[in-house]
Order: C-alpha cells, then sequence, then structure tokens
C-alpha cells in the first residue's frame, strides 16, 4: 500500500477498536481479547479487499465474510458501524434484549453479517459451502472465513479444510488468527496446535504466515489471494490477542474481560490520540 | 387423495430405486437443486448420476462438514438434499442441523437410510432408533418416516421446496405396496387406509404393513380397526389424530423407533390435550439396536403384526374398564 493509504487503514482499525470498546463498555464486559486481535484484518478487508455496499447489504455482488470465531462480533460490529451498514450509536445496545447486535453473529439479525456462527467450527463448512455455490453460480464473489487458533482444535475446521482442498475452492480465504491464548489459557499449554502453515499446506492449501497486526502485511498477502488458480488460500495471521490496547495484551487471561468506565476512559483517550496522529 | 393399493404384496421398487430415480430427476429440472453425500451415493443408486453433475458433492466421510457446506450453499439460494445413513445424518451431524441449518434459516432436506430395524446386518452400531427424537426437538422441523416407495418420492420432491430442516428416514430396500405409483401425499396429512371403530392404530415407515396385517387379524377375532399413516411425524395431523382417538376411544402407536421421541411422543401430546383415551405402543422399549436379519429383528424388537394384535387387544379391555 502507498503510505497514505496505509494510514487511512491503520486508522480504520482504531476506529473498529474504537467501536469495540464502545459495544463492550456498554455491556460491561465482552471478547475484547479476540476482537481486537482481528481489528486489522478487518481494517484490510473492509478498508480495501472486499466489495461491499453498505446501502445494500445484501448485494448480489458482494464478497462475504464468514467469521467462524462468532464471539468476535463486536469487531465485526464495529467494523459495519464505521462503514455505514447501521447506526454507529447502535453498537451500545450490543447483547441487550431486541438487540440486532448479539453476542455471537448471526445472518439474521444484522445487515452485513453474511452467516451465523458461534458454536466453534461450524463457520469454516459453511464458508466452504458458500465458496462452492459461487462457484456454481459462475460469480466472481469471494468468501473471506476469520477462524480461531483455539477454535481449529475443532474437528470440523480439518473437514472442512480438506473439504475446501478437495474441490479447489480458491474464492476461498481463511484467515487463521493465530493469537495463541484461549479462554482457559496459553494454546501451548490448552491444546497445542502445532504449525498452523505446515498443517494448511499438507491440507493442500496455498498458505502463508505473516504479521497479522500489520496491515501493509495483511494487505499483501491478501492481494495475492486474488489470482485464483487451483487452492483455497490460508492467511496464517501471526497476532496478539488484546493488540492495539497495551493493558489488553498484559492481560494473560484476556478472553474476555471487564470493560469499566476507568479502563473505558484511559484505553479510548489512548486510541483517540492514535486516531488523531493517523488522521493529521 | 393418494390411491390405496395395498394387497399385502411388496412394491417391486425398492427404497433405493426411487432416489435413484428422484434425486436426479429434481436436479434436472430445477438448476437449485444440489445433492451431497458423504460416501454413501452407491447405497441409494446415486453415483453414476453424480459423477455427471457438479451440483451433485461428494464430500467423503464427513457427515458435520456435509451439512454446513449444505447449508452454506443454502445461504447461497441453493436447495440441498443431504444423504447418509440414519445415524450419521441424524446423531453424528446434529448441532450442525441445528444450528447452521436450522438456527442459521438455512433450509435444507435431509435423508436418513437404514431406518431403526432395516440397518439389519449393520448391526447396533448403525441402526437409528433415535433420530425422529433428535429431529423433533429441532425448531420448525419437518419430520417423516416413509411408508412406501410413492410415499418416498412424493415426500422428497415436497421437502425440497418446504421451509425449514427436513429430515425423511426411509428404508433402502423393500417396501409393500400401498400407493399407487405417482400418488402425491401432501406432508402434514395422515392417510386413513383402512377405517375402523373398536381402535385405530396409528402407524409411520415399515409398522404400516405390520398394522394393516394386524388389522386383518383383528377383523378375524371381530374387532374393527382403523388403521391411520402418519407418515408425516411433525408435524403430526392433529385433526386426524384427535378425530380418530375420540371416534374409536382406543389408541395404538406403531413405530421402528424408540418409544422416546417419535411417533408416540408426538401421538400421545395430541391425545391429552385433545382426546384423553386408553392408549399403547409397539415400539422399541428404550434398547440400542443390534445385528440380524430385519426379520430377526423385527420379532427381537417386538415390531410385529403379532405384537400389534396383542396391544390393539389390551388397550381395547382397558377401554372396556374406563366406560
Amino acid at each position: 500500500m502507498e503510505a497514505q493509504e496505509t494510514k487511512q487503514v491503520k486508522a480504520l482499525a482504531t476506529k473498529i477498536r474504537l467501536g469495540i470498546l464502545d459495544a463492550i463498555h456498554s455491556v460491561g464486559s465482552g471478547h475484547i481479547g479476540g476482537s481486537l486481535s482481528i481489528a486489522d484484518v478487518l481494517a484490510v478487508l473492509y478498508g480495501r479487499e472486499m466489495r461491499y455496499d453498505p446501502k445494500d447489504p445484501k448485494w448480489e455482488g458482494r464478497d462475504k465474510l464468514v467469521t467462524s470465531k462468532g464471539h468476535c462480533g463486536p469487531a465485526v460490529y464495529a467494523t459495519l458501524a464505521v462503514k455505514g451498514f447501521f447506526p454507529y450509536e447502535e453498537l451500545k445496545t450490543m447483547n441487550k434484549p431486541g438487540t440486532r447486535l448479539p453476542s455471537h453473529t448471526d445472518r439474521n439479525k444484522t445487515p452485513g453479517i453474511d452467516m451465523t456462527t458461534g458454536s466453534l467450527g461450524q463457520g469454516t463448512s459453511l464458508a466452504a459451502g458458500m465458496a462452492y455455490g459461487e462457484r456454481l453460480k459462475g460469480s466472481d464473489c469471494r468468501v473471506f472465513c476469520i477462524v480461531g487458533d483455539g477454535e481449529s482444535q475443532e474437528g470440523q475446521c480439518w473437514e472442512a479444510f480438506e473439504f475446501a482442498a478437495a474441490k479447489k475452492l480458491s474464492n476461498l480465504v481463511v484467515l487463521l488468527d493465530w493469537n495463541k491464548r484461549q479462554l482457559d489459557g496459553y494454546l501451548d499449554d490448552c491444546m497445542p496446535m502445532g504449525s498452523f502453515e505446515d498443517k494448511f499446506k499438507a491440507f493442500g492449501f496455498d498458505t502463508v504466515t505473516v504479521n497479522g497486526n500489520d496491515v501493509d502485511a495483511l494487505a499483501e498477502a491478501l492481494e495475492r489471494t486474488r489470482k485464483g488458480g487451483d487452492k483455497p488460500y490460508a492467511i496464517v495471521m501471526d497476532t496478539v490477542k488484546g493488540a492495539g490496547i497495551p493493558d489488553v495484551e498484559a492481560t494473560p487471561m484476556n478472553h474476555s474481560i471487564p470493560v469499566g468506565d476507568e479502563q473505558y476512559a484511559k484505553w479510548t483517550a489512548e486510541l483517540n490520540k492514535q486516531l488523531k496522529e493517523l488522521e493529521d | 387423495m393418494p390411491n390405496i393399493v395395498y394387497n399385502g404384496e411388496m412394491d417391486k421398487r425398492q427404497g433405493k430405486n426411487v432416489t435413484s430415480k428422484v434425486i436426479p430427476e429434481l436436479m434436472e429440472k430445477d438448476p437449485k437443486v444440489v445433492y451431497l453425500d458423504a460416501d454413501l451415493m452407491s447405497c441409494i443408486g446415486t453415483l453414476n448420476y453424480a459423477k455427471t453433475s457438479d451440483r451433485a458433492i461428494e464430500c467423503g466421510i464427513a457427515e458435520a462438514n456435509m451439512i454446513g457446506v449444505a447449508a452454506g450453499l443454502a445461504a447461497e439460494g441453493f436447495k440441498p438434499i443431504c444423504h447418509s445413513f440414519g445415524i450419521f445424518s441424524s446423531r453424528r451431524c446434529f448441532d450442525q442441523a441445528f444450528l447452521s441449518a436450522g438456527y442459521a434459516k438455512n433450509d435444507i432436506t435431509i435423508l436418513g437410510s437404514d431406518a431403526g430395524v432395516s440397518a439389519a446386518l449393520n448391526g447396533g452400531t448403525h441402526m437409528p432408533f433415535e433420530d425422529m427424537a433428535l429431529y423433533s426437538a429441532l425448531p420448525g422441523s419437518t419430520v417423516i418416516d416413509v411408508s412406501d416407495a410413492t410415499c418416498l418420492d412424493s415426500v422428497i420432491r415436497q421437502c425440497v421446496d418446504r421451509p425449514g430442516v427436513k429430515y425423511i428416514r426411509f428404508s433402502r430396500k423393500d417396501y409393500a405396496k400401498i400407493y399407487e405409483e405417482g400418488s402425491e401425499l401432501p406432508i402434514g396429512k395422515a392417510v386413513t387406509l383402512k377405517d375402523g371403530s373398536d381402535v385405530v392404530i396409528f402407524a409411520c415407515g415399515l409398522m404400516l404393513h405390520e398394522a394393516l396385517k394386524a388389522a386383518k387379524t383383528l377383523a378375524d377375532d371381530g374387532i374393527d380397526a382403523a388403521v391411520v399413516d402418519c407418515f408425516t411425524v411433525k408435524p403430526i395431523d392433529r385433526e386426524a389424530v384427535a378425530a380418530f382417538a375420540k371416534k374409536c376411544g382406543a389408541v395404538v402407536v406403531a413405530e421402528n423407533h424408540n418409544r422416546f421421541g417419535g411417533l408416540y411422543s408426538a401421538v400421545s401430546q395430541v391425545l391429552l390435550e385433545e382426546a384423553p383415551v386408553p392408549a399403547g405402543v409397539v415400539a422399541v422399549e428404550d434398547e440400542f439396536g443390534e445385528v440380524g436379519p430385519q426379520k430377526y429383528l423385527a420379532e427381537r424388537f417386538g415390531l410385529t403384526a403379532e405384537h400389534i394384535v396383542t396391544v390393539c387387544k389390551e388397550v381395547i379391555a382397558r377401554k372396556k374398564l374406563t366406560k
């Protein structure tokens, strides 16, 4: 990306982080760690890579995102709100009675959400089915699927990956959020997964590993996935759980933590300062 | 209403002959119909056709993924038909059917072959006595236990365009011929195969043939039994169940399934709410399956015409006591 575009995408990532805080602070606590770790990839996807129309969320020609780690809804809602799919203030209704923004993403509730997820692993097969469907329709739309590293402990993910490779779904891009932590602690303590890059390659994916909190690296990796071919794509995103907010990064058990008034004030001040610098 | 041609003889068409014909036909007719299987295409006669169409999708031995892929295809506007043996297309992938399809409102049709004792020589690991219980608990679902070859043909055609998750259990093998080929059996409408006044037998699936044989035996003993085909277990035909229960005052349910969660549960709810009359059941008494020829298993689990006759007489005796 040109320097100016990098700044714009970084600014979007910062706005997404602010949106995550607005949503989670309004409830009091939530899945902040894994939401923050994917803020940068969402900024690249919605800032430059994906085709979509906020005024027409069901537009036939759109690319689709399946957030298989559905508990990171706050990050996707923040992105959609910033991009104008629904009013920004609606972020503060998350998880409240009658909301359109449930904790886990739901295609039947939220404008811009293409698939219902939350039971980990299931989004991978859904995304593979959608990619297969796009190909049957002769469409050039692509399907992006964000999968958690802990989530990949679900066997269904690997069923879906072998299917995607067998069917040569090159319109499918799996984005694995390797943030090294899950609910009960570090991945390597709970259930070590070995090398994701080796695994994806062995399963027949065109695979790269990049710094998943570096928007330039992500943009380059995503550009590669436009070239089609006969393999699905995997981008192993080496990320930090809680990325972008030092206090959250430094909290080992940060899967779901409270965001009280004090933290909210401090963290939003930090992010707003960053945003000002990026927008100057 | 469908034309009833039952005379006790088996249909020349087996279950798999129907699937091998109707699935390709539907795919040829409607470009939105897709068919997914988990390494069991050969078992329902679709393998050769599948090789000719990219809308027939071999998913390998991975049923959870198959249902998820089907749900994803439904989100893209397709009308998926998935097949595996009943145990794999229910227990093995139930969370995917429940959430990825049902909860997410991705409408799909699921075929479960080898219903109950028809799993025969594949044995206890392959014998679904609980599949209808699982799918009955999925909100908005349709649950069907196919009563003959014509019924199988008719319900697959209807399910493709029906909302929700549709589960069709059937036997790949022999069925008694009950309906004239080509008849339509509207989902949700029970069919009266024989009217009667002393007791009504509500049956589904392979038990229809047994129920009709039982009714004949009962007639020889001077008992006038009605036989009603409840191939749609959910939504149950409340009107028909209540009306026959009231008319006969005694109810027997016959199903090739555990007594918990299938047709007996569905009928019992209607009886409790609308027509509380004495009732009994011929079903699997809370057991796992086992290996053996189908005829042996029907005897072993108490799923024969003789068992139906016995329970009918027992329920009629209770009816007299309560009068």
